[in-house]
C-alpha cells in the first residue's frame, strides 16, 4: 500500500516538473528579449534539480542528492554571470 | 535500510503529500512564467518553485530516507540554504540588468532614472 502511494505520488510529481520544465524550455527558445531567456535558463534549472531529487526518492540511493547540489550551485553562477553579461557586455571586468 | 515497501503508511502520504504540492507549485510558478505578459512580471513567478516548490520537495525527501534508514538524514538542508540566498541574488541582478537595457534603449514603460524636478524630497537620514 505504501509502495503503490509512494510510487504514482512521485511518477506524478515527475509529469509535474516536467511540463514545468516544458514551460521554462519555451520560455528559453522564443522569449522575447535576452533577460527572459536567462529566467528561462534559470528556472530550468531549478525544475531539473527537483526532478532529480524525486528520481533519488524513487530509487532510494543518496547519488541523485550529490547531482542535485551540484546543479544548484551551477545554476546559480551561470545565471549570475549571464546577468552580469546583460549588464555590462562582459563578465570579469 | 528498509525498501518502500516497508515504509509506514503515514510517512507514505505524507511524503506523497509533500512531494506532489511542491511539484504542483513549481508548475503553478512555471506557467506564470510562460503566461504572464511583461519581464517585470515573468521575473516574479518562479520563486514559487524555488520556495515552496524546493522546499516541499526537500521535506519530502529527508522524511523518506529518514524513516527508511531509520536515522535522522539532514543534508538536503544544504541545498535549501544554497538555493534560499542565492534566488533573491540572482533575481536582483538580472532585473537590474534589464531595467538597465530598458532605461538605455530609452524604453518608456520602465520609471526614469533621474527624478522628475515636482517630485517630493526624499526622507533625510
Amino acid at each position: 500500500m505504501s509502495a503503490v502511494i509512494l510510487t504514482w505520488s512521485i511518477v506524478g510529481a515527475q509529469i509535474f516538473l516536467t511540463l514545468a520544465m516544458g514551460c521554462a524550455v519555451y520560455r528559453l527558445l522564443y522569449g522575447p528579449r535576452a533577460q527572459d531567456r536567462v529566467l528561462g535558463l534559470d528556472t530550468f534549472y531549478v525544475n531539473a534539480m527537483l526532478l532529480l531529487l524525486t528520481f533519488g526518492i524513487r530509487s532510494g540511493t543518496m547519488v541523485y542528492f550529490e547531482a542535485a547540489l551540484v546543479i544548484a550551485v551551477l545554476g546559480f553562477v551561470g545565471t549570475v554571470a549571464l546577468a552580469k553579461f546583460l549588464m555590462r557586455g562582459e563578465i570579469i571586468e | 535500510m528498509t525498501g518502500p515497501a516497508e515504509l509506514p503508511l503515514w510517512a507514505a502520504l505524507l511524503t506523497a503529500a509533500l512531494v506532489v504540492g511542491g511539484a504542483g507549485l513549481t508548475l503553478i510558478g512555471s506557467i506564470g512564467l510562460l503566461r504572464l505578459g511583461t519581464f517585470y512580471e515573468r521575473v516574479h513567478a518562479p520563486t514559487l518553485g524555488t520556495t515552496f516548490g524546493t522546499g516541499g520537495v526537500l521535506l519530502a525527501s529527508m522524511l523518506y530516507f529518514s524513516v527508511t534508514q531509520s536515522r535522522p538524514i539532514l543534508h538536503e538542508i544544504l541545498i535549501a540554504v544554497f538555493v534560499t540566498m542565492t534566488t533573491p541574488v540572482t533575481l536582483m541582478l538580472l532585473a537590474r540588468a534589464a531595467l538597465y537595457r530598458d532605461r538605455t534603449e530609452g524604453n518608456d514603460q520602465v520609471p526614469a532614472r533621474d527624478r522628475p524636478a515636482d517630485a517630493p524630497d526624499l526622507p533625510s537620514v
